[in-house]
């Protein structure tokens, strides 16, 4: 049933992805506006999804896609709260993309709950799953303002009022969006990786813990990156050109931390 | 619809003709009441602005001497401006009208003045009676189509001047300008208005440097602001989030190490140079920088032009609605002129229905009331039958381009008074009621 409910997103979610490349080429008030709507349709279909997983009992979100869907559901949060305080909908140019390709992969079948074995931890390790995916949604966002801010600002360097993509908001506004779910984020990710942490290490069941191992360098990587954005942003103000450049690789960093799930040794889903 | 007009506007007339036809406002209730005076025309109103001056008219029979009025009243020799005029009728002068008051006829097209304009010269003359029922049915529709223009299209919407693209500019990099700070460098003309611009739209405070101390001091008191002599530009200038240059010097006087400076100091948020200087104030390297936004004179330049272009494409799409209006307005305002006539050929043979009923009654001798009714019945009932065509005909043709010629034609078959024009007139501005009243009549 949940797997329906997600597919009925899936298809909400769609609109929105369409929307995030029509939106590129040309301003229409009346497509954001479906696009808006579509999407928050969307997440209540998701919203019931992820409600009957976490009623099934289980300790939730323990397989991949259903944490793929749980990161799409909070990024898809953010994206409404953005939209309430600042009216905008084109950070959707890069949230909706992504959004559909979790859900797109989190509503392809159904996966066993094999993290059984986390019972004693169950609380840290909600706590962690919850933290972590907040951290990564608002990367998510962080990026995708920070490519905005960089066609903004292209786009009024080169000083001709063209159509295409004239449905950004204001250069300030851009950054403040990117910098604040910066600072958001920053102390949910730290805190999913200590919480993550205690789990790895005090949890009778996962034996040693090698930290040489692929998933736990990534993370380490991305939270550093992660550091040195909100402190070179902090001091200096860096933004545009450097800013986009340091919120790419926070994000692939946060993407190989993502996919090393299919092959490191720490969160053995679907091997064990 | 006999209305008429004449004018000339900025397109049809070079500035010198226009100056000779402009009337003061002081002077427009004069004109508006020597128009009413004037044979054959029945309501006048007058519209003078600095681009165009036009007389309005609702006349007798279509065919009123316009030139003579104008000619009169100027005491102009007819060579001098009848080849700057253009006369309008009907259908065309309604277009007009609808497309001055909906800017499409101005000089920026779109610009928002226009309308306030037309609404005063409106007002003017109908405090002097000089409008009444026609020319009030044309102008109260034409203020409707203007803000159906303006809400349906995006004429009027992007800003024309360089100040206010400057503005615009400046919205487009820093959002809300509540609270910016503005740096005027060197003091002039344009630099001051667009620093006006700025501030209307929420710039908090001012500074102003200038080679000459004096006139930084005179400009700041102006705006409330602060004068900095120009040794210290360099290092107050990052106190600024807009600065507007337009000073004389031979090179520029803003490079890329000062842009550096600037952005270390700001920690890197952006800055908008304004340079309306020639030769330019800013270097182009500067303006490379991350962070710095200039914009020079041509630069600006293009984007005024790139949104009069802009505009003309809406103004197509304004045009569109306008023609729709044209025609639903000559609709309507034709069943209007066919009621008068329906309502004199009901009452002429109402008259004669009464006159025969007397006229007979003294021979039949005492009625009932059941007979008495009878009578009435039929003698109702007759006239009814035979008005029912006459009556259906003149409200089709109404809707068509006859209508005249139909009117023409009954009220010279029925030898039907011409009514007083005030009769006329405020049965026109009732609208629909006459209508019921016809229709109620003829069922009867």
């Amino acid at each position: 049933m949940s797997l329906l409910w997600l597919r009925f997103a899936l298809g909400c979610y769609f609109v929105g992805l369409v929307y995030a490349f029509v939106a590129l080429t040309r301003t229409s008030d009346l497509f954001s506006r479906i696009a808006l709507h579509a999407a928050t349709i969307g997440m209540v279909f998701h919203f019931v999804s992820l409600a009957e997983l976490f009623l099934s009992g289980q300790i939730v979100w323990a397989s991949v896609h259903n944490s793929e869907s749980l990161l799409a559901f909070l990024s898809m949060s953010f994206f409404l709260v953005i939209y309430a305080i600042y009216k905008t909908t084109s950070p959707g140019v890069v949230v909706f993309p992504v959004v559909f390709f979790l859900t797109f992969v989190a509503a392809l079948d159904e996966q066993p709950v094999l993290l059984t074995q986390f019972v004693s931890h169950k609380g840290w390790l909600i706590a962690h799953i919850m933290l972590i995916f907040t951290g990564y949604a608002a990367l998510l966002v962080s990026f995708g303002a920070s490519l905005l801010y960089l066609l903004q600002e292209r786009r009024l360097k080169a000083k001709k009022s063209t159509s295409l993509i004239a449905f950004l908001p204001a250069l300030e506004v851009i950054d403040q969006i990117g910098y604040r779910s910066l600072l958001l984020g920053f102390p949910f990710m730290t805190l999913g990786l200590i919480t993550g942490s205690v789990v790895a290490i005090t949890a009778p069941s996962i034996g040693r813990v090698d930290f040489l191992d692929p998933k736990i360098l990534l993370s380490v990587l991305m939270w550093a990156v992660y550091m040195v954005m909100v402190f070179t942003r902090w001091n200096s103000g860096w933004r545009g050109r450097r800013a986009a450049f340091l919120a790419t690789f926070a994000f692939v960093a946060a993407l190989a931390a993502w996919a090393a799930n299919y092959f490191s040794a720490m969160h053995r889903f679907g091997t064990s | 619809m006999r209305y008429q007009l004449i004018g000339l506007n900025h397109k049809s007339a070079p500035l010198e003709v226009r100056e000779r036809l402009a009337i003061p406002e002081s002077r427009l209730p004069d004109t508006c009441r020597g128009l009413t005076a004037y044979p054959g025309i029945e309501e006048g109103m007058v519209i003078s602005t600095c681009n165009r001056v036009e007389i309005v008219t609702h006349t007798v029979n279509g065919h009123a001497d316009l030139r003579g009025f104008l000619h009169d009243h100027f005491h102009l020799d007819a060579s001098a401006v009848d080849a700057h005029l253009y006369e309008f009728r009907e259908k065309d002068a309604v277009r007009h009208i609808f497309r001055v008051a909906s800017s499409l006829d101005s000089m920026v097209v779109g610009e928002a003045q226009i309308l306030g304009q037309v609404k005063e010269a409106y007002a003017t003359a109908r405090a002097v009676g000089a409008v009444r029922g026609q020319l009030d049915q044309l102008f109260s529709r034409a203020f409707a189509v203007a803000k159906r223009v303006r809400s349906e299209t995006a004429v009027g919407t992007s800003s024309v001047s360089i100040a206010s693209v400057a503005v615009e500019l400046a919205k487009k990099i820093f959002g809300s300008l509540q609270g910016k700070k503005v740096f005027i460098v060197g003091a002039g003309k344009m630099s001051e208005l667009a620093a006006r611009h700025l501030l209307a739209h929420g710039c908090a405070s001012i500074f102003v440097a200038n080679r000459t101390y004096d006139r930084a001091i005179g400009l700041a008191q102006k705006f409330d602001g602060q004068a900095i002599k120009f040794e210290d530009l360099y290092t107050t200038c990052d106190r600024a989030d807009i600065v507007i240059t337009s000073t004389g010097a031979p090179h520029a006087i803003f490079r890329r190490e000062h842009g550096e400076q600037f952005l270390a100091r700001r920690k890197n948020r952006p800055m908008f140079f304004i340079d309306i200087a020639v030769p330019r104030d800013v270097s182009p390297e500067m303006g490379k920088l991350d962070g710095i936004f200039a914009y020079d004179i041509d630069d600006l330049q293009q984007a005024v032009s790139s949104h009069v272009a802009d505009r003309r494409k809406e103004a197509e799409r304004a045009e569109a609605i306008i023609a729709g209006e044209v025609e639903k307005f000559e609709a309507r305002i034709s069943t209007l002129d066919v009621v008068p006539t329906i309502v004199s050929l009901q009452d002429h043979l109402e008259t004669i229905r009464q006159a025969e009923i007397d006229r007979v009654r003294g021979r039949m001798g005492q009625l009932t009331p059941e007979q008495e009714m009878a009578v009435e019945a039929l003698t109702r009932g007759i006239i009814n039958k035979v008005m029912h065509t006459p009556i259906t005909t003149l409200k089709t043709a109404a809707k068509e381009s006859e209508a005249t010629t139909v009117v023409d034609v009954v009220r010279r078959l029925f030898n039907l008074q011409v009514k007083g024009k005030e009769a006329q007139l405020e049965q026109a501005s009732k609208k629909d009621e006459p209508t019921k009243k016809a229709e109620v009549g003829t069922r009867q």
